[in-house]
C-alpha cells in the first residue's frame, strides 16, 4: 500500500483520498474504477439510501423492528465490496452493510423478509457465499479468519471480505481474529468502518491509537486508512488488498473514515450525545453527492438520469417489500426447526 | 488394533487418525497439537502422518473455536483441542452464541460439523482451572451435543461419531483416566451408532449414575458395596450428556427403584439436578426416595493437593448408597 500512501492529498497522516467533494480527481494519474463499476456503485448507494428511508418509515409505522441505517457510510461499504467477486469470494458482514449483502446475492426481498420476521424466506441461498448479519459485535471476525484459512488450506482462490465497526475493534474477537489471520497468512480483507461512534461512544473512547489501521502493525500485515466517503479510494485500496490476498500475501486491514449520519438504530436518540451540527457537517461530505458530481462531470450520467435512478431504486424497494410481505407470515412452529439436523454437507436440510 | 487392549488416550489417537484417514476434510487444530502432539499427546503422530492438516494455533481459545466455525463454513471438518476444559470459558461466547446456534440462525443454510475436544476432571493435582468440570454449563446450550466417555471403547466410538456429526460436539476427555484405564477398541455397530446410556456393571439393588471419571468412582463403590455390604449396585455410564437418553436412564432406574447420581461438577444447577428432575417427572410413583446426589460442593476448585476433600470419593458414594438402601 505504500504506493497509495504517497498518492494521498494531505501528506502521510491523511486518509487515502482520490476524489474531492466536488467529484474531481485530486490528481489525473490516480486510478479510476471502470465506468460500469462506477455506475453499479452509484446505483447501489442510491438503493441503500432508499432502503434506509423506507425501513425508517416502516419502523415508525410499527411494521418493522430495529433497523440500522447505512446513511453516510455507503461509499465505504459499496466501494470495498465492488472490489470482490461474489461468485468466488466470501462476504462476512457485521450488521450495517446492506448494499454489500445485496450485491453479494442476498436479494432485497430476502433482506426485507428478514426484517419482517419471515425467517425461512430470508434464508441465504445455497449459492450465496455470505454469512448472516452478526448481532454479537466482532464475533464474526474469527469466523472470517476461519473461512479464509479454509481457503488457504484447500488451495482455493476465494478472498474473504469482512466488515466491522470501530467499536468492534475493542473486542477480544477482533484481536484473536487479526492475530490468527496474520499468523496463518490467510486471504482476508478486513474493512473497519470507522463511523466515529459505537452507539453513543466516540472512537476516542475505544482507543488511544492514532489510527485504527495502526493496529495492523501489531499483527504483521498492512493497514491503511482511507477516506470512506470516497468510492474511488475505497475501491482501489480494497482492490489492491484483494490482489494481495489472492496472491497468497495474507491479510490487509482497511480503516474507512466515515460518519454515521443517522441514528445508531431506529431506537436511538443521537441528540443525547452529539451536537446536531455534527451530522449536518457530515452531510456536506455526503458520499453520494460526491459520486454524482463525478458521474455528471465525467459524462456517465446527467442530473436527470440520476433523478430517474433515484425513482427507480425507490420503486425497486417498494416491489421488494410487496414481495417480502407476500411470503408466509411467521408461524410459531417454525421456531422449533433447525436446532440440530441431519445433513452431512453444508446443504439445505429439511 | 481390534482385539488388543489400549488406553483411553490411545483410543482417542486412533479415532483421530481413523477419522482423518476416512475423510480428508478433517483437520486438527489447537495449542501445541502439532509437533508436540498435545500436552497429553492425544494428537501424537498426526502432524507427521497428515501433512498440512494439523495446525498449532496462537494461544487464544475464542479464536480457535471461532476459526473452527469459519473452517466448517469453508468446507472443512475441524477437530479443535482446547488444552483444558476450564479454559473453554475464554471461548464461551463463540461456543454458545455462535457454534451452537449457526444452523438455527441461518435456517439450515450452514451447519457446523465441528468437534471440540477438551480434557477435564480432577485427580491429577493440577493448578487452578485445569480440573474444572463444566459439563452442566455445556449441557445447558441448545444446539450443542456433549459426549463424555469413560472407557477406551467409548472414547473411540464417540469421537468417531463426533467427527462425523453434522453438528457441533463438545467431546469431554477424563484426564485422570487417559493412561490409567485400558480396554478393547469397539468394532462394528458400536462405532456406527453409539447412542444412549450404557450399563457398566449389573446389580439389582440400586443404580449408581455417573459419566466420565465418576463412572470409575461408581464402579469402585459398587465393588465395595458388594464385598462389604452385600448390596448389588448397578453402574450406569451416561456417556452422552446432551441430548440426554432420558428413556434409557428411566428404564435402568425403574427396575432398581433406588438411584444415586455422582458428578465432579459443583452441586447447584449441576447435571445431577437435571437427572433427578428427569427421574422424578417420569417415575415418581416407582422410585423409592430419596434420590441422592454425590457431587463436588458449591465452591471454587481447591488447590490440587487438597482436591481429595472436594471430589466425590468412593466412600462418599458407598455411604450415599447405603443411606438410600436403608431408607426403604
Ligand atoms: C458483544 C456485544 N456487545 C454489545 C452489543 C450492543 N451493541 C450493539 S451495536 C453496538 C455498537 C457497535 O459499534 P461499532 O462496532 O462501531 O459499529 P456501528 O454500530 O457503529 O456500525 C453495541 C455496543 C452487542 N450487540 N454485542
Amino acid at each position: 500500500m505504500s504506493d497509495l500512501d504517497r498518492r494521498t492529498t494531505g501528506g502521510e497522516d491523511e486518509p487515502v483520498r482520490f476524489l474531492t467533494q466536488d467529484g474531481q480527481l485530486i490528481r489525473p494519474d490516480l486510478p479510476r474504477p471502470p465506468d460500469d463499476v462506477v455506475r453499479e456503485g452509484l446505483r447501489l448507494m442510491l438503493l441503500s439510501r432508499a432502503l434506509d428511508e423506507k425501513c425508517t418509515i416502516l419502523h415508525r409505522q410499527g411494521r418493522l423492528g430495529l433497523y440500522a441505517p447505512v446513511h453516510g457510510q455507503e461509499a465505504a461499504v459499496v466501494g470495498s465490496h465492488l472490489a470482490i467477486d461474489p461468485a468466488v469470494d466470501w462476504l462476512v458482514p457485521a450488521s450495517r452493510e446492506q448494499p454489500a449483502m445485496l450485491r453479494h446475492g442476498w436479494t432485497l426481498d430476502r433482506l426485507l423478509a428478514s426484517l419482517l420476521g419471515r425467517i425461512d424466506a430470508a434464508r441465504i441461498p445455497d449459492d450465496v457465499r455470505m454469512l448472516p448479519r452478526q448481532q454479537a459485535i466482532a464475533a464474526q471476525l474469527p469466523h472470517a479468519a476461519g473461512i479464509a484459512w479454509a481457503t488457504s488450506i484447500q488451495g482455493g482462490r476465494a478472498v474473504t471480505l469482512a466488515y466491522c465497526g470501530d467499536g468492534a475493534t475493542s473486542e477480544g474477537d477482533f484481536h484473536e481474529a487479526c492475530n490468527l489471520a496474520g499468523v496463518m497468512e490467510v486471504p482476508l480483507v478486513l474493512v473497519v468502518i470507522n463511523n466515529q461512534y459505537a452507539i453513543s461512544t466516540p472512537v476516542s473512547r475505544q482507543t488511544r491509537a492514532r489510527r485504527l489501521s495502526d493496529r495492523a502493525l501489531g499483527y504483521g500485515f498492512p493497514g491503511v486508512t482511507v477516506d470512506g466517503n470516497d468510492l474511488f479510494a475505497m475501491y482501489e485500496v480494497t482492490r489492491q488488498a484483494v490482489v494481495r490476498a489472492r496472491d497468497g500475501q495474507g491479510p490487509t486491514l482497511i480503516e474507512a473514515m466515515t460518519y454515521r449520519v443517522g441514528f445508531h438504530n431506529t431506537s436511538d436518540n443521537p441528540s443525547l450525545y452529539r451536537h446536531p451540527s455534527e451530522p449536518a457537517e457530515a452531510e456536506e461530505r455526503d458520499p453520494i453527492t460526491r459520486l454524482v458530481a463525478y458521474a455528471v462531470w465525467a459524462g456517465l450520467l446527467d442530473a436527470a438520469a440520476v433523478d430517474a435512478q433515484r425513482a427507480e431504486v425507490r420503486a425497486e424497494v417498494e416491489a421488494a417489500l410487496d414481495q417480502a410481505l407476500s411470503y408466509d407470515a411467521p408461524r410459531p412452529e417454525q421456531i422449533f426447526r433447525h436446532i440440530t439436523g441431519g445433513a452431512r454437507d453444508n446443504q439445505p436440510d429439511g | 488394533m481390534a482385539g488388543t487392549d489400549v488406553t483411553l488416550l490411545q483410543a482417542i489417537r486412533e479415532a483421530l487418525a481413523d477419522g482423518m484417514e476416512d475423510d480428508d476434510r478433517v483437520v486438527v487444530l489447537g495449542q501445541d497439537v502439532g509437533r508436540l502432539g498435545g500436552v497429553f499427546r492425544a494428537t501424537e503422530g498426526l502432524y507427521e502422518r497428515f501433512p498440512g492438516r494439523v495446525f498449532d494455533t496462537p494461544l487464544a481459545e475464542g479464536g480457535i473455536v471461532g476459526a473452527s466455525v469459519g473452517l466448517a463454513v469453508g468446507g472443512l471438518v475441524p477437530v479443535a483441542e482446547i488444552q483444558f476444559l476450564g479454559f473453554l470459558h475464554q471461548a464461551f461466547h463463540q461456543v454458545s452464541q455462535q457454534l451452537a446456534r449457526y444452523r438455527y440462525r441461518t435456517r439450515g443454510r450452514f451447519h457446523l460439523p465441528v468437534t471440540i475436544r477438551a480434557p477435564y476432571g480432577g485427580g491429577l493435582r493440577m493448578p487452578e482451572f485445569h480440573p474444572d468440570s463444566l459439563e452442566a454449563q455445556l449441557a445447558n446450550i441448545p444446539g450443542l451435543r456433549v459426549f463424555a466417555p469413560a472407557f477406551p471403547d467409548d472414547a473411540y466410538a464417540l469421537l468417531r461419531a463426533a467427527i462425523q456429526d453434522p453438528d457441533p460436539v463438545l467431546f469431554l476427555e477424563p484426564q485422570r483416566l487417559y493412561r490409567s484405564v485400558c480396554g478393547p477398541l469397539p468394532v462394528g455397530a458400536a462405532v456406527d451408532q453409539p447412542a444412549g446410556v450404557r450399563l457398566r456393571r449389573e446389580g439389582e439393588d440400586l443404580l449408581l449414575v455417573g459419566w466420565g471419571p465418576t463412572v470409575h468412582t461408581c464402579l469402585a463403590a459398587a465393588g465395595e458395596l458388594a464385598e462389604r455390604h452385600d448390596v448389588a449396585a448397578g453402574v450406569l455410564d451416561l456417556r452422552i450428556l446432551s441430548p440426554l437418553d432420558r428413556e434409557g436412564l428411566c428404564e435402568e432406574a425403574a427396575v432398581r427403584r433406588r438411584v444415586v447420581v455422582v458428578h465432579e461438577g459443583v452441586r447447584t444447577a449441576g447435571l445431577g439436578a437435571e437427572i433427578v428432575a428427569t427421574l422424578q417427572e417420569s417415575l415418581s410413583d416407582v422410585l423409592s426416595p430419596p434420590i441422592v446426589r454425590v457431587t463436588a460442593p458449591d465452591m471454587p476448585y481447591p488447590p490440587g493437593r487438597l482436591e481429595d476433600a472436594f471430589l466425590p470419593s468412593v466412600t462418599d458414594v458407598v455411604e450415599a448408597a447405603l443411606k438410600v438402601v436403608q431408607a426403604s
